[in-house]
């Protein structure tokens, strides 16, 4: 396995070529090609190492390479005494990565595919760009979770962030397009601010960045129950970082924007892989955050509410990219709800059976936005069913894995969720279930307003009709009006002049991927049937070692075959704790052992048959309870929308007030852009009057007191210094006045008046001398 | 290779007196001339890196020779590693500077190649002098040549710009003159020899805290002034903006780093208890400094303005590294000097490209140049991303190493220090999508020219160095090893001392007893803990721990 960093560098390789050699040389065609091509040997590369992972015992399932170094040492004091700093470019491969390389490479390189018919409108440079982007975002995104330390995951978290703006911007011509990527960024980076003080106080707290040794020195630290201890204060920073990341309140806003990007955008980076990365990264630490229960707690609150608001504004939306946009925001709190409940394995399961779902759900959506010449708004969709076979196939089978509805993969993680949820507070449980509801009455609204009832979208004799139809709608919000008529530019397909033909199915290039999703959507649950459906819940067990301390699981001769190299304190460490567990035995109960018994949930924990039966029983009814819930939402959606349509009319009108604060998002991106993007705007403007007035102001002033204090010198030296020299030079001039006279210029007279000197000056001196003697 | 250093120094000068007897008419004979000098000067320093040799700890490539003997003054050159960085950097961005200037410069050509030339005389010399009068000397020969580039080819506000471009600085230096008398005369009533030799002055010990503090003061007042930190920061933009392109670009890329050299080869290692002393006073202004920059830069209308007060934001960074007083934060900030030459030299080179061809830096004439310029909108990219920080760009290792130091010393400092990063991505963004993004809305600029190849010549190594440093920054960071040490050892040994802070000393095998048994509450977390950089009763300077380097005898 020491080749895993080909995994990364060949999508990076694909970014280089198509960025320096692509937008300039490249046909549609090649620059596609050359994507594709590396992201299926990424693919291909990707799943040998997983195979490789997996013949491997269970408890060594764990790689580390290390490339190179980064930071060489440098000292630096931590909590424990003198450490150094020092990071290489390491990867790790293990259950976890190995999970998130093998969605990355396999839904990146499909929608790779899709894109290619997606994009053949654009111009030649565009698609080069477009592809180059992509690219550069597998590159990162593998980074991200192959990263075997923060700072390497940090790059990969901040990469794709970079690949998000650059993507959500792609027509960047479009303002709401590059506002939206900005929105992105800037709030990324928010969170990245709770991400990178994590970072620095894990270094301060254990003197490395290495996960590997991160995790075993926090294993063997003491379970934060009462209070808050520095491991609550990491994970509390790192959860920051992860809820701008996945997008959770408070920072959730730009998620919806970002549906300005191109659709095949939607589907990899804001559906399936980056936004889940937050998630990932709370998998990452989960040894952490399960010595954090406050924080775990908040991780589950945050979670679960951020599930409900978002699917409560996906009831009402119109924009079919956009209700697919809130449904990721809520299904990602349900992610962060297993979190935070701890049920790690719950929550990377349902990250991986999201992907296929919501993957496929954009894709279709892109499907159907392509034909119809890029609307997006569901009221004038409708019927597409007949026009649209592939298309309304694989949605149905998207729609009823989101809605869990067994046996599609959606129904296996969410119900893992729900029941560990339960188990664990029976409010967040119950929250989780009105917004299993709500998903799946939105979804069938989706399913229902796109493909049934009547067609409702514009006629397509003419291409002119097209834009009569634009502006004669007064309920469209100003937003996608806005956007719809550089989309159908842009977003428009390959049909020769710009004329519009009517809805059809799309290309082969695009309805393959779609097939293939949706049978991911159908069996990628059946890794995770639980105990009680008489499965083995692989999933879990073998993701397990990921999220645990290696002290208390490993044998020490297996941490030999690692690369790591930096962390020898800690290795040490795991050999001395793992020989105390070996001489006192599993009957002890150590420190250790009760971090174990937190960390691992009850349905873990030795149970008797009897406790065991009950357990199984509970857990089938709580199985029946949801799949009811769901059909309960289905059948709402189907009166509102395909039997009886206009009483969803006849409620948007009772309930006016809800609807307009649902349709309009609770204003909260009016409240943010009233405090916060106001305030800090207001802020930098003052703060720029006050550079110019006060402070460059006080450097003029003393300029000015300077030259006005110079001129009251001038003054004086022409007054009174000046004066006084002047009248020095008048009392000398008047003396002059007696002695000019003898100064006639006639050289007789000097020679007269120097004879009468000379005569003068001998006589005293013969006299003086006379008188001497 | 004794006059290796000397060869370095002075082949730009050479390049100004062969200039002088040039006919001013052959403007491009001039042109070629300067541009070839500068390059030379640039392969003759490239060796130095290589020559370098980061295990000894001394400074090498020693050239010494008596200058003013009655007061002691010697020609008394030397490097450790990093002079050695910021000379490559002076010599790089000499020599594009000069190169930038090809088309821009078409009125009195012969002086400004000059002007240039000599002013990347003085800026090499004041990185190599080892003798504190000859510093001085080169540090006012700076001087000079940027008011006149400032003055002459500036822009419309040119004049008051460089009036008071000279006029801030100069003060500065008066002071800083009479902190180095100080400690001439300090030196001679100490050890009976009239000297300015700064290795001498690195070995005095128990120098009294008041003439530190005093000295220090005075010191503080020259560097602080042309940092720029706030409060003393408004002649920057000022000069920035009225400045030509070339002229901005070497005032941010190397003139900003003379004062952060200066801190670091005077300040701290002569006056170490005075340092520590002034921690808190700094640390508050660069906090400042780093979100105000930000936010007055999120206020601009003007390019040039808005990368000029950019940074004020990022020297505050680099300032509040070097002021965390530990390895880290010391290395952090040099390399985020390095950092801020590459970006915001860049930047500035990038605002002349535009400027060259539409005569006006107001944001709002731009927008949509992504369609009509691609390749500088590419290059804009990489260099907005090295500016806020982007991993696997150079930005980033500066930043991080600071933040990390900083926040070993003090973690409220860093939580502050951090929102700097947000801010940084909000102004520079909002930048790339005015210029950049959008329709392209004025005619004037639908038939601007993308960059030519002499402009992407000034770019090219300049984003080899990014990534180079973004990536594997590990040949810089060796090279500064032992300067850090040595820094480190005279300002603040304890922070490499092997003995955790009122803890008992930690062998390997019972570093996990330590973690496990420390959980500090909340409160006490929070609070300062007892080993940051001021505070402490610290050993005399000189008895410096076993580091390993740094504190031996320098210069030979």
């Amino acid at each position: 396995m020491q080749y895993i960093w080909l995994i990364p560098l060949l999508p990076g390789l694909g970014a280089l070529v198509n960025g320096l050699v692509g937008i300039r040389a490249f046909s549609r065609r090649t620059s596609g090609a050359v994507a594709c091509a590396t992201m299926i040997a990424a693919l291909g590369v990707s799943l040998l190492a997983f195979w490789e992972l997996l013949g491997l015992p269970a408890d060594a399932r764990a790689y580390d390479v290390t490339l190179a170094s980064w930071i060489p040492a440098i000292p630096l004091q931590t909590q424990s005494g003198m450490g150094s700093l020092q990071v290489p470019w390491g990867f790790r491969l293990d259950p976890l990565s190995g999970l998130m390389i093998l969605v990355v490479t396999g839904i990146g390189t499909l929608i790779h595919i899709y894109s290619t018919a997606y994009m053949a409108a654009e111009p030649r440079g565009g698609v080069a760009r477009f592809f180059c982007y992509l690219n550069l975002f597998c590159f990162f995104m593998l980074v991200l979770v192959l990263g075997n330390n923060y700072l390497v995951m940090f790059v990969g978290w901040e990469g794709v962030g970079l690949c998000s703006y650059l993507l959500i911007g792609y027509w960047y011509q479009k303002k709401s397009a590059s506002d939206a990527g900005k929105k992105a960024f800037i709030t990324n980076r928010i969170g990245d601010w709770g991400f990178i003080l994590g970072i620095f106080l894990v270094f301060y707290t254990f003197g490395t960045l290495d996960f590997r040794a991160v995790q075993n020195a926090a294993g063997a630290m003491r379970v934060e129950s009462a209070g808050i201890g520095v491991l609550s204060i990491i994970c509390l920073l790192l959860f920051v970082g992860a809820v701008g990341k996945s997008a959770q309140i408070p920072l959730y806003v730009w998620l919806p924007d970002a549906m300005e990007g191109p659709t095949p955008v939607s589907a990899l980076i804001h559906a399936a892989t980056m936004v889940t990365a937050g998630v990932y990264m709370v998998g990452r630490n989960a040894v952490l955050f399960s010595h954090a229960p406050t924080v775990m707690l908040i991780v589950a609150v945050v979670g679960v509410l951020t599930a409900l608001f978002a699917a409560s504004i996906g009831l009402v939306q119109y924009d079919i990219k956009r209700v697919l946009a809130y449904s990721t925001v809520s299904q990602l709190g349900y992610m962060f709800t297993a979190m935070g409940v701890g049920a790690f394995s719950a929550g990377a399961f349902h990250l991986m059976t999201h992907a296929f779902f919501k993957a496929l759900l954009f894709l279709g959506s892109g499907s159907v936005i392509h034909a119809m010449g890029g609307e997006q708004d569901m009221r004038r969709m409708g019927g597409l069913k007949k026009y649209l076979p592939v298309t309304y196939a694989t949605m149905v089978i998207g729609t009823l894995a989101i809605a869990g509805i067994p046996p599609l993969s959606g129904f296996f993680s969410k119900d893992e969720i729900l029941f560990r949820s339960f188990e664990a507070n029976k409010a967040i449980w119950a929250l989780a279930v009105v917004t299993a509801m709500m998903t799946a009455f939105y979804m069938f609204r989706l399913l229902s307003m796109t493909f049934f009832g009547a067609y409702r979208g514009p006629a397509w004799e003419g291409a002119h009709r097209v834009g009569a139809h634009l502006a004669a709608d007064p309920h469209d919000h100003g937003h996608a009006a806005a956007a719809h008529g550089a989309q159908d530019s842009q977003a428009g397909h390959g049909h020769g002049h710009g004329a519009w033909h009517g809805p059809h199915e799309s290309p082969n290039a695009m309805t393959y991927p779609l097939m293939a999703l949706a049978v991911g959507a159908i069996v990628a649950g059946f890794v995770g049937i639980p105990t009680a459906l008489y499965g083995g819940n692989t999933i879990e067990h073998f993701l397990e070692p990921s999220f645990t301390a290696e002290e208390v699981r490993l044998k020490p001769d297996t941490t030999t075959e690692t690369t790591t190299g930096t962390t020898t304190e800690t290795a040490t460490a795991t050999g001395t704790l793992a020989a105390t567990e070996t001489t006192t035995g599993a009957a002890a109960v150590t420190e250790a052992e009760s971090v174990r018994s937190v960390r691992l949930q009850p349905d873990q924990a030795p149970e008797t048959p009897e406790a065991e039966e009950s357990h199984a029983l509970l857990e089938l009814g709580l199985m029946g309870f949801s799949v009811l819930i769901a059909a309960i939402g289905i059948g709402v959606a189907w009166k509102l929308y395909v039997t009886s349509p206009e009483i969803a009319d006849q409620l948007a009108e009772r309930f006016a007030g809800a609807h307009r604060v649902l349709s309009n998002k609770y204003y909260v991106d009016e409240l943010y852009d009233a405090t916060v993007i106001s305030g800090t705007m207001a802020g930098g403007r003052g703060l720029w009057a006050v550079d110019r007035n006060v402070i460059d102001g006080a450097v003029n002033g003393t300029g000015w007191v300077t030259i006005i204090s110079s001129w009251f010198s001038g003054l004086t030296d022409r007054t009174v210094v000046d004066g006084l020299v002047n009248l020095v030079g008048r009392v000398v001039e008047a003396g002059s006045v007696v002695f000019r006279r003898l100064q006639t210029g006639l050289v007789q007279n000097y020679a007269l008046v120097m004879l009468f000197g000379i005569f003068a000056f001998v006589s005293i001196y013969l006299f003086m001398r006379a008188g001497t003697l | 290779m004794n006059h290796y250093l000397s060869i370095i120094l002075f082949a730009p000068l050479a390049g100004a007196l062969l200039l002088l007897v040039v006919d001013k008419r052959q403007e491009n004979t001039i042109r070629w001339i300067a541009n070839i000098v500068a390059l030379i000067g640039f392969v003759a320093s490239v060796p130095l890196w290589f020559w370098y040799n980061t295990a000894n700890a001394d400074f090498q490539f020693v050239e010494r020779a008596p200058w003013i003997p009655s007061i002691g003054a010697e020609y008394f050159l030397g490097v450790d590693g990093l002079s050695v960085l910021l000379i490559l950097l002076t010599t790089m961005m000499g020599s594009i500077a000069v190169l930038s200037s090809w088309t821009a410069i078409t009125e009195r050509v012969k002086e400004y190649y000059i002007f240039l030339l000599v002013l990347q005389t003085g800026m090499l010399g004041a990185f190599m002098s080892l003798d504190f009068l000859l510093f001085f000397l080169f540090w006012e020969v700076m001087l000079v040549p940027m008011y006149f580039l400032i003055g002459i080819w500036g822009s419309a506000n040119r004049l008051y710009s460089a009036i008071k471009f000279f006029l801030y600085t100069l003060v500065g230096s008066v002071v800083m003159l009479l902190g180095i008398l100080a400690l001439y005369f300090y030196n001679h009533t100490l050890t009976g020899v009239w000297t300015f030799d700064v290795t001498q002055f690195h070995r005095l010990t128990d120098v009294p805290f008041n003439l530190q503090w005093w000295v220090f003061l005075a010191f503080f007042l020259g560097f602080a002034i042309k940092v720029p930190m706030f409060p003393f920061h408004t002649w920057l933009p000022d000069a920035h903006t009225d400045a030509p392109t070339a002229g901005s670009v070497i005032l941010a890329a190397v003139l900003l780093k003379m004062v952060t050299y200066g801190f670091l080869r005077f300040s701290l290692p002569i006056l170490p208890d005075a340092s520590r002393s002034f921690v808190p006073m700094i640390v508050v202004l660069s906090i400042i400094g780093i979100v105000y920059g930000a936010l007055v830069a999120m206020a601009q209308k003007d390019w040039k303005r808005l990368v000029a007060y950019s940074s004020v934001s990022h020297m505050a960074m680099v300032m509040l590294g070097m002021f965390a007083l530990n390895p880290v934060g010391i290395t952090g900030s040099i390399v985020q000097q390095l950092n801020h030459g590459i970006s915001t030299g860049a930047l500035f080179l990038l605002v002349g490209v535009v400027y060259e061809r539409r005569h006006t830096r107001e944001i709002s004439e731009y927008g949509g140049l992504s369609k009509i310029m691609p390749v500088y909108a590419a290059v804009f990219l990489v260099m907005t991303m090295s500016s806020i920080g982007l991993p696997t760009l150079n930005g980033f290792i500066g930043e991080f190493l600071i933040l990390q130091g900083v926040f070993v010393a003090n973690k409220v400092w860093a939580a502050f220090a951090a929102v700097g990063i947000v801010l940084g991505a909000a102004y520079m963004l909002q930048l790339y999508q005015r210029t950049m993004f959008g329709a392209v809305e004025n005619p004037k600029n639908e038939r601007l020219l993308d960059l030519s190849h002499r402009e992407f010549a000034t770019f090219a190594p300049l984003i080899i160095l990014a990534v180079w440093i973004g990536l594997y920054p590990k040949p810089f960071l060796d090279r500064l090893e032992t300067s850090v040490a040595h820094v480190i050892a005279r300002v603040n040994p304890q922070s490499t001392t092997q003995t955790a802070c009122g803890s008992a000393p930690v062998t390997p095998g019972a570093a996990v007893a330590t973690i496990a048994s420390v959980e500090p509450s909340a409160s006490a977390f929070l609070s300062q803990t007892p080993c940051d950089a001021n505070g402490n009763p610290l050993p005399a300077a000189g008895q410096a721990p076993s580091t390993g380097s740094g504190q031996g005898p320098v210069g030979r």
